[in-house]
């Protein structure tokens, strides 16, 4: 089971290497910081954000557009408040 | 050579806007291709070039394709080859209105043809006045260009290896290059893809530097994979510098800010830019104010502990200019540094933006070296396209919306070459054990157990030497100084291990063999900014800093070994009269 945590956090992380410098600073920041603290739920929709392509994630992750969803919408701030660490 | 094998009549490694449009240029002539990425296609560095694509259709302002030309050559400070340059402009049109076609949404004026925005650079008539000649699609091209060749790839039935990482050519004796040794990092299996022809299209090396606006994935690992196959990496001391990038992270504040009468300051509070430009002090063209502001650092003027940046000032426009005129910058510094720029500073410094150099090609996308016969022979079933390619359209130095006009216009001659290739050469050409090995091992190495280094510090350390040594402050001393130093960390490389050996998803492994991409294209990158004593582009060199025509037309060549070699700068255009050089002034 660890070995399988383990392994599922490596293929986020990599899914976390996007097109642009702006989305791999704010979610490979938030892997090192916040990410190993959400619920089972929250990180379901951290997995539904990153299927995103790059730009609307931009636009979400850079506070311009509002997620529509609220569970979205509350790891979107989570990972907003990581970010400037 | 247990490996498993499948075949292709090409194999594309990058899925970016290059590597795409030259598959699918392929895929609809019937050609079986292959498209290797690291990541998913749609996630590929194109996605971020905002700003759009040149082509003089003359829809807002009079314009043509030779004016286009002389733009680009001058821009290039007279070291681009002037018939590629006179190819890609007059194929500009066409090549948009075939991603119009496509289904680029491109922005469009009243009467339905396509909006064009005037950029710095361009001009009418040969150096008059401003010409208006980048297409866009919002400021969102790269994106929308990205994601239509895409979806037009998917349904031309190309063939995607997502999330594969290449290792290494594999060449046969007589110098054909008869496809590659790929990596599924999700299961960590090798696979060998055999191609009659190769294209390599893996984009730029922007995190040769620690400031950066380029993406973590452009480790340019194509350039790195060619000079291991024997082809040299050309003109690579050309590298593009802004000067404001947010410190220690890399991204673009624009010149709106200093535009809008925001202006730099020390560590001791000065404005700094006076002394360097007393007449347009903040204004001054960016490689003046990207030397100024790595001066003030290097001089122990710079601020933070670390001392390792400037400060950008604009909360003395006041709340309402900043929200109203710079969001985007304020956008930034809220979301990276939880700062309000109406209230505080912003920490800048100069930022790698694009690689000018690359894989020696010709105009059809050949990959060309010095073999036997003169400097460009071309290597046979061996393509390269977009920023990983040298073809040189972009000399010294690159104008605004000429990159993606390069991708794609480049991208489309190259798969155009290769569907004649193929024609050519209908068979696969038997492996060669030994070159086969050759790449397994290289994998293997980083399988090695035992006591040694982390290789992320090793990284961490070549791009902070990188951007002191070899970034916009460049003299004999510096470079020197730096080349050492890349040595020892080349070395220091060869003892490092990773402490994680499993084999599903090992990112450390992708990001070791990156690392040493990273270190090939660090010693090319030095080794010709040293030996170029002339400032010419963004190559400026504060003991040489004026441009020497009679020694310094040519291209630099850097093999793996640190030797260097020369070519003639190509001056002579298809059809037209070359454009002799002149001193560049804007």
């Amino acid at each position: 089971m660890a070995a399988d945590r383990g392994e599922e956090r490596r293929r986020i992380a990599w899914r976390c290497r996007r097109g642009m410098l702006e989305l791999d600073l704010l979610l490979q920041g938030f892997l090192r910081r916040g990410y190993d603290d959400l619920t089972a739920e929250e990180r379901e929709s951290f997995l539904t954000l990153l299927e995103f392509p790059d730009n609307p994630l931009l636009e979400v992750l850079m506070g311009r557009q509002e997620a529509v969803e609220p569970e979205i919408a509350r790891v979107v701030r989570k990972i907003r408040s990581a970010a400037a660490a | 050579m247990n490996v498993e094998r499948r075949k292709f009549d090409a194999l594309i490694i990058g899925a970016g806007g290059g590597g795409l449009r030259a598959a699918l240029q392929l895929a609809r002539a019937d050609a079986q291709v292959a498209v290797v990425s690291k990541v998913f296609p749609t996630r590929s560095h194109t996605v971020a070039a905002q700003g759009g694509v040149n082509a003089a259709l003359a829809n807002v302002l009079p314009d043509n394709w030779h004016w286009h030309m002389f733009d680009t050559v001058k821009g290039s400070d007279y070291l681009g080859d002037q018939d590629a340059i006179e190819y890609m402009c007059r194929a500009a049109p066409k090549a948009v209105y075939e991603l119009e076609h496509a289904g680029v949404p491109f922005s469009r004026l009243e009467n339905g043809r396509i909006y064009q925005r005037a950029f710095g650079g361009q001009s009418q008539d040969f150096g008059g006045e401003q010409a208006a000649r980048t297409c866009a699609a919002a400021d969102r091209t790269g994106h929308a260009i990205l994601h239509t060749l895409y979806q037009q790839n998917i349904r031309a039935r190309t063939h995607f290896f997502d999330e594969y990482f290449a290792i290494d050519l594999i060449r046969d004796r007589e110098g054909y290059v008869l496809g590659a040794l790929v990596m599924s990092i999700e299961s960590g299996e090798c696979l060998l893809i055999e191609a009659k022809a190769t294209l390599i299209a893996t984009g730029g090396a922007g995190q040769l530097f620690r400031t950066c606006t380029n993406a973590l994935i452009n480790t340019g690992d194509g350039i790195a994979m060619a000079m291991r196959a024997g082809v040299p990496a050309q003109d690579m001391e050309f590298f593009q510098f802004h000067p404001t990038g947010i410190a220690g992270k890399g991204m673009l504040i624009t010149e709106g800010a200093r535009g809008e009468g925001g202006y730099l300051i020390n560590r001791e509070g000065e404005r700094f830019m006076e002394r360097y430009a007393p007449h347009a002090r903040d204004l001054a063209s960016r490689d003046v104010v990207a030397r100024a502001i790595a001066t003030e650092v290097r001089e122990g003027r710079g601020c933070g502990p670390e001392g390792d940046h400037v400060l950008l000032k604009v909360d003395h426009l006041g709340e309402e200019v900043v929200a109203k005129r710079l969001p985007g910058i304020r956008e930034l510094a809220l979301t990276f540094l939880h700062i309000d720029p109406a209230k505080e500073p912003i920490p800048v410094y100069p930022t790698a933006h694009y690689t000018m150099g690359g894989i020696p090609t010709n105009r059809f996308g050949q990959v060309v070296a010095p073999v036997r016969h003169g400097p460009e022979e071309p290597v046979p079933g061996l393509y390269a396209a977009g920023e990983c390619a040298c073809v040189s359209v972009h000399g010294a130095n690159r104008l605004g919306g000429n990159s993606l006009l390069d991708i794609i216009v480049f991208g489309r001659a190259a798969a155009r070459h290769i569907v004649g290739f193929l024609q050519e050469n209908r068979y696969h050409r038997p492996l060669e054990r030994e070159s086969v090995e050759r790449a397994l091992e290289h994998r293997a190495r980083w399988d090695r157990k035992g006591k040694g280094e982390p290789v992320a510090e090793i990284r961490r350390e070549l791009r902070k030497v990188m951007e002191e040594h070899c970034g916009v402050f460049r003299d004999q001393q510096v470079l020197s100084e730096g080349l050492d130093k890349v040595k020892a960390l080349a070395e220091r490389l060869q003892e490092a291990v990773i402490s994680d050996h499993s084999r599903i998803f090992n990112t450390a492994r992708v990001e070791a063999m990156e690392t040493e991409n990273l270190m090939d294209l660090a010693l090319a990158t030095v080794t010709s900014a040293l030996a170029r004593t002339e400032s010419r582009g963004a190559h400026s060199r504060i003991d040489f800093p004026e441009r020497d025509d009679e020694n310094w037309m040519k291209h630099t060549l850097c093999f793996a070994d640190g030797r260097l070699d020369y070519k003639p700068v190509r001056t002579r255009p298809l059809t037209v009269d070359p454009f002799p050089p002149k001193p560049r002034v804007y």
